[in-house]
């Protein structure tokens, strides 16, 4: 199996673990401790914020920059404007894109 | 009687719009994958049997950049904990068969958990929740297949169209709503400092597992009940 192939297997018997032990285990009988749901719904921003980063700069472990962060930078404007993401992702690629046109 | 199906339509009408709302992601994720080198059946494999957007992302851009397997699980699992908070809101509104309640858990995510929590009656906060996870559940693989499948037939239209691009700002679409909150934004900026730091000395994945510690800065011990972190 592809190693992608093993990650859908073992990262979606994981999840499906997560999502599924309230409704079959605990029921309405217990509730989780308070600390642990606000560190839970904590938890996925400095995650993503990294994966901004990642995202952004990474390529084999140096940190590149390069067209990309023409195109991030125009969607922080687009979500600051409060625009639908549907823009948010189309002025990301379109930025981007003329970026790479122009100046590469 | 008529209150509750004006309530169900705009239940409906609620998914439906939530559902539209995340399919640019589900492009995203398919090129993402066409990017990858990732096929069209692991992309609906990540998109039905993982099922949550951004640790799908977060699974795929690690081994994008060459990540361990075990990296990109970890990625996806810490992102995915949150699925156990929800599960436990949901499940009084949930009660029925063991069977039935294995097979809606799989809908356990953000949106089917934000319509569901938000409605006044256990009977309607199960249809939200499946009007929810449903209508998210078809788009989402929907986009996925047509992101994939395109652009895997031609790939220099990743960088060509700047849909590399699209990744780190849908990343940044998911968490723009949080970072009004004090902490949140506290916690972004400690994660995405701590994951720059680090790309350069570790291997891919570690910079984005290291940042979940960003959580430590906050204290999480000197959480009260009441406290607002959402």
């Amino acid at each position: 199996m592809s190693d992608a192939g093993l990650v859908v297997v073992l990262l979606g018997a994981g999840t499906y673990v997560l999502k599924a032990l309230g409704p079959i285990y605990f029921g309405n009988r217990r509730e989780l401790p308070s600390k642990f749901k606000t560190m839970a719904l904590l938890l996925p921003t400095p995650l993503i914020a990294a994966l901004v980063i990642t995202s952004t700069f990474s390529s084999d472990n140096v940190i590149t920059i390069d067209a990309r962060i023409v195109g991030v930078i125009a969607a922080g404007i687009a979500l600051w404007k409060k625009l639908p993401f549907v823009f948010v992702v189309v002025i990301a690629a379109f930025a981007t894109a003329l970026f790479r046109l122009i100046v590469v | 009687m008529a209150v509750n199906d004006a309530q169900r339509r705009s239940i409906r009408a609620q998914a439906i719009s939530i559902g539209l709302a995340i399919s640019p992601f589900g492009l995203a994720f398919g090129a993402l994958c066409a990017e990858s080198g990732i096929g069209v059946w692991e992309a609906l494999g990540f998109s039905s049997i993982v099922f949550g957007g951004s640790s799908q992302f977060a699974a795929v851009s690690v081994l994008a950049d060459d990540g361990t397997v075990i990296a990109a699980i970890t990625a996806g699992l810490l992102l995915n904990l949150r699925s156990l908070a929800f599960g436990v809101s949901m499940a009084p509104s949930l009660k029925g068969s063991l069977l039935w309640r294995a097979g809606v858990s799989q809908l356990m995510i953000d949106e089917s958990t934000a319509i569901g929590t938000s409605q006044g009656t256990h009977e309607l906060r199960r249809y939200g929740y499946l009007w929810g996870g449903l209508s998210v559940f078809v788009l989402w693989n929907a986009t996925t297949l047509i992101g994939v499948s395109v652009l895997s037939e031609a790939e220099s239209l990743i960088t060509d169209l700047g849909i590399d691009a699209t990744i780190p700002a849908a990343f940044l679409g998911l968490i723009w709503n949080k970072l009004e909150n004090a902490k949140h934004r506290a916690v972004a900026v400690i994660g995405a400092i701590t994951a720059l730091i680090l790309i350069p000395f570790t291997p891919a994945g570690i910079p984005v597992i290291a940042a979940a510690s960003a959580i430590i800065w906050v204290r999480p011990w000197t959480i009260r009940e009441g406290d607002n972190y959402e």
